[in-house]
C-alpha cells in the first residue's frame, strides 16, 4: 500500500471537461481562421465572428479553468506536471481575455495585434488540451 | 500555483489601470477649439477611455446662464425631446422621439449599449411633435398640445411658407400649416424616403433654404468608423438637398460624419453644420466641428478627419479620398457631441448678437467629460471668430451628477433661445433679463 500512494498519478480528464477542452482549441482556431480572413478581404463581417468566437472561447475556457481549479485540491497526488497543466490553462485564458478586449476595437484597429493574439492563445490552447487530453491515453485509473 | 495567479491578477490589473491617460480638462482647452486646432497623436488604450453620465434630478437647481440672463423651464415631461422650430406666430414645435435600433454585431456592442443607456433618460421616445403657445407673451408657455403622433423618431423641423416638414428616421413627410394651428389635419404626406437601413447614426437633421426652394437633410454615418462594412455606408454621412416640391434629391455634401443639426446663415444662402466626428482616437482628438459647407465639398469620413489626417482603421485606404478632403472651418473641441445648431438675433443682446449657439449633448469617450452645455461661438464678417461662450452650463453638476443633456437649440426672433433637455425632458428658455 505504501509502495503506491506515493506515486504521483496521471488522473485522466473527465468526459465533461475533454469535451470543453477540445472546444476551446476549435474556438479559438475559429477565431484565428477568422481573423485571417479578415486580414485578407477587408470584409469587417470576419472580424465579428473572430470576436464571438473568442468570447466563447473564454466562457469554455472559463469551465476548463474551474475543472482545474477543483483539481488542484489534490494536486499533491497529482505532481507537478498538473500545476503546469493549470497554468498553461490560466496564460491562454489570460491572453484570451486581452485578445477579446483588442477585439473591441473598431474595424483594422484590431489588426495586427488580434492577429498575433489569436494564433499565440491558440497555441496555449493546443497545449493546454495536449496536456490534459494525453493522460487519457496513460489509461491508469483514477 | 496560488502566487503565480496572484501576479497574473495584479499584472492584469495595472495594465487595465494604464488604458486611461486623458488630459485633465473637462472641456477642450483653447488648443483644442477654433479654426486650427492642434490634433495630438492618436491613442487608446486596451479599453476606451469612459465617463457615463450619472443622472439625477434638477429639484430646485436650474442651469447656468450669464449675468443678465434668465432660464425657465417652459414644457417639463416630454418624451425625449430633440429639436425645437419657433414657428412665425411664436408657438414653438418640439419634435420628441427616440430611434435607431441598430443590430448588435459584436459581444462590444452588447456591452458598450448596456452601458451608455445608463447616462440616458429611460423613457420611451414620443414619436411626436408638441406644440407649445404663450398667448399673452408672459414668457410662459400655459396651452400645450400634440401637433402630430405617430411618427417615427422626428428629429429635424423646417416650415416653408405653409408647409411643414419633419424629418423621421425613415423618411422626409409634410405637413399643411396655417399659423394659429395647433394640431396637425390629417397625416403627413411623405416627400421622400431617407436613408435608414440599419440606422446606427439615425438622427436626420433639417433645415430648408433661403428661398425655400429646398431641403437640406442631414444623414449620419452607419457605423463610428466602417466596423459594420463598408455596404452600409452607402449614402450615409452626407447632407442631401432635396427639392421641396419634388422629393428628387442629391448628395450636396459628403463626409461628414455625423451631421446632427443644419442652419442657414441670415441674410445668405450659406448652409451651415455641426458635425459629430469618431470616437475611440483619444481624448482631444479629432474635433467635433461647425463649417459652412460648400457644395459637393468632401470632409473625410471615413479616410481622414480635419482634412488629410489619416484614420488607420479604415481598409480599404483611399489616398485620392483623403487628398481631396476640405478641412472645416472651426473646431467645436472633441467629444463635445454637437446636437444643435441656430444663428442669433440681435435680439439676443450684448455680445450673443452675431454668432451661432451649439448645443452639446456631451461626451462618453472621455476620462475627463466635455460639453454638457450650450456654447456661443462669435462671429464676425460673418465667420466664426473668438473662442466658445459658455452661454448655458451646469448640466454636469459638480457633484459630478447630470441633470440634463441639452441637444437642439432654436432662436425666437423675439430674443429667446430655447433648449431641448432629452435628459430631463425638459424644454428651456433662455431670455435677456428685462
Amino acid at each position: 500500500m505504501s509502495a503506491t500512494v506515493d506515486r504521483p498519478r496521471q488522473r485522466p480528464l473527465h468526459p465533461v471537461n475533454a469535451f470543453f477542452v477540445s472546444a476551446t482549441v476549435t474556438l479559438f482556431l475559429g477565431a484565428l481562421l477568422s481573423d485571417l480572413a479578415y486580414a485578407v478581404s477587408y470584409q469587417v463581417q470576419w472580424t465579428n465572428f473572430a470576436s464571438w468566437l473568442i468570447a466563447a472561447g473564454l466562457l469554455f475556457g472559463g469551465v476548463v479553468l474551474l475543472f482545474a481549479l477543483v483539481g488542484l485540491r489534490h494536486a499533491d497526488r497529482r505532481g507537478g506536471r498538473y500545476l503546469l497543466y493549470g497554468l498553461v490553462l490560466l496564460a491562454t485564458w489570460a491572453l484570451g481575455f486581452i485578445n477579446s478586449l483588442i477585439h473591441a476595437k473598431d474595424a483594422w484597429a484590431v489588426m495586427p495585434e488580434g492577429l498575433i493574439l489569436s494564433a499565440i492563445v491558440l497555441l496555449l490552447a493546443c497545449v493546454a488540451a495536449w496536456m490534459g487530453l494525453s493522460t487519457l491515453r496513460m489509461g491508469e485509473l483514477p | 500555483m496560488k502566487r503565480p495567479a496572484l501576479w497574473a491578477v495584479a499584472g492584469f490589473s495595472v495594465l487595465l489601470a494604464a488604458c486611461g491617460n486623458d488630459a485633465n480638462l473637462s472641456q477642450p482647452g483653447p488648443a483644442n477649439v477654433g479654426p486650427e486646432p492642434v490634433l495630438p497623436e492618436q491613442q487608446r488604450g486596451l479599453l476606451p477611455s469612459m465617463t457615463i453620465a450619472s443622472p439625477a434630478q434638477w429639484g430646485d437647481q436650474r442651469p447656468t446662464v450669464p449675468r443678465g440672463y434668465a432660464i425657465t423651464a417652459i414644457a417639463t415631461d416630454l418624451l425625449i425631446p430633440r429639436q425645437s422650430l419657433v414657428l412665425p406666430n411664436g408657438d414653438i414645435l418640439v419634435a420628441e422621439g427616440k430611434g435607431g435600433g441598430a443590430p448588435k454585431l459584436t459581444p462590444k456592442d452588447v456591452i458598450a449599449g448596456y452601458i451608455k443607456a445608463k447616462g440616458n433618460s429611460s423613457v420611451k421616445g414620443g414619436d411626436r411633435l408638441t406644440l407649445l403657445r404663450d398667448g399673452n407673451s408672459d414668457g410662459i408657455y400655459e396651452n400645450r398640445s400634440v401637433f402630430a403622433e405617430n411618427l417615427n423618431a422626428p428629429y429635424g423641423l423646417a416650415l416653408i411658407g405653409n408647409q411643414l416638414y419633419v424629418a423621421n428616421q425613415d423618411a422626409l413627410v409634410r405637413f399643411d400649416y396655417i399659423e394659429g394651428q395647433t394640431r396637425a389635419i390629417g397625416p403627413p404626406v411623405k416627400v421622400t424616403d431617407l436613408p435608414s437601413q440599419i440606422n446606427h447614426h439615425w438622427t436626420k437633421s433639417l433645415t430648408a433654404s433661403a428661398d425655400g426652394r429646398f431641403l437640406y437633410v442631414g444623414i449620419g454615418s452607419n457605423s463610428n468608423i466602417t466596423e459594420r462594412g463598408m455596404i452600409a455606408e452607402v449614402d450615409r454621412a452626407m447632407v442631401w438637398q432635396v427639392d421641396a416640391q419634388t422629393g428628387a434629391h442629391k448628395p450636396y455634401a459628403t463626409g461628414l460624419r455625423n451631421p446632427t443639426a443644419l442652419a442657414i446663415q441670415p441674410g445668405t444662402d450659406q448652409l451651415w453644420v455641426v458635425v459629430n466626428e469618431r470616437d475611440e482616437l483619444g481624448p482631444d482628438v479629432p474635433p467635433d466641428y461647425l463649417t459652412s459647407v460648400r457644395e459637393g465639398g468632401f470632409y473625410g469620413w471615413p479616410y481622414s478627419y480635419w482634412g488629410q489626417n489619416v484614420d488607420p482603421r479604415v481598409r480599404p485606404q483611399d489616398p485620392q479620398k483623403v487628398a481631396a478632403a476640405i478641412a472645416p472651418d472651426y473646431a467645436l473641441g472633441s467629444h463635445v457631441a454637437a446636437l444643435g445648431v441656430a444663428f442669433s438675433t440681435s435680439a439676443m443682446g450684448g455680445e450673443f448678437a452675431d454668432g451661432v449657439f451649439v448645443g452639446e449633448h456631451g461626451s462618453w469617450n472621455r476620462e475627463k467629460p466635455a460639453g454638457y452645455r450650450v456654447v456661443f461661438v462669435p462671429f464676425r464678417d460673418g465667420r466664426p471668430s473668438g473662442a466658445p461662450i459658455d452661454f448655458v452650463s451646469g448640466f454636469r453638476g459638480t457633484d459630478g451628477k447630470t441633470r440634463g443633456r441639452p441637444v437642439g437649440v432654436s432662436v425666437d426672433p423675439r430674443g429667446a433661445l430655447i433648449v431641448a433637455d432629452d435628459l430631463s425632458n425638459t424644454l428651456w428658455r433662455v431670455t435677456p433679463a428685462r
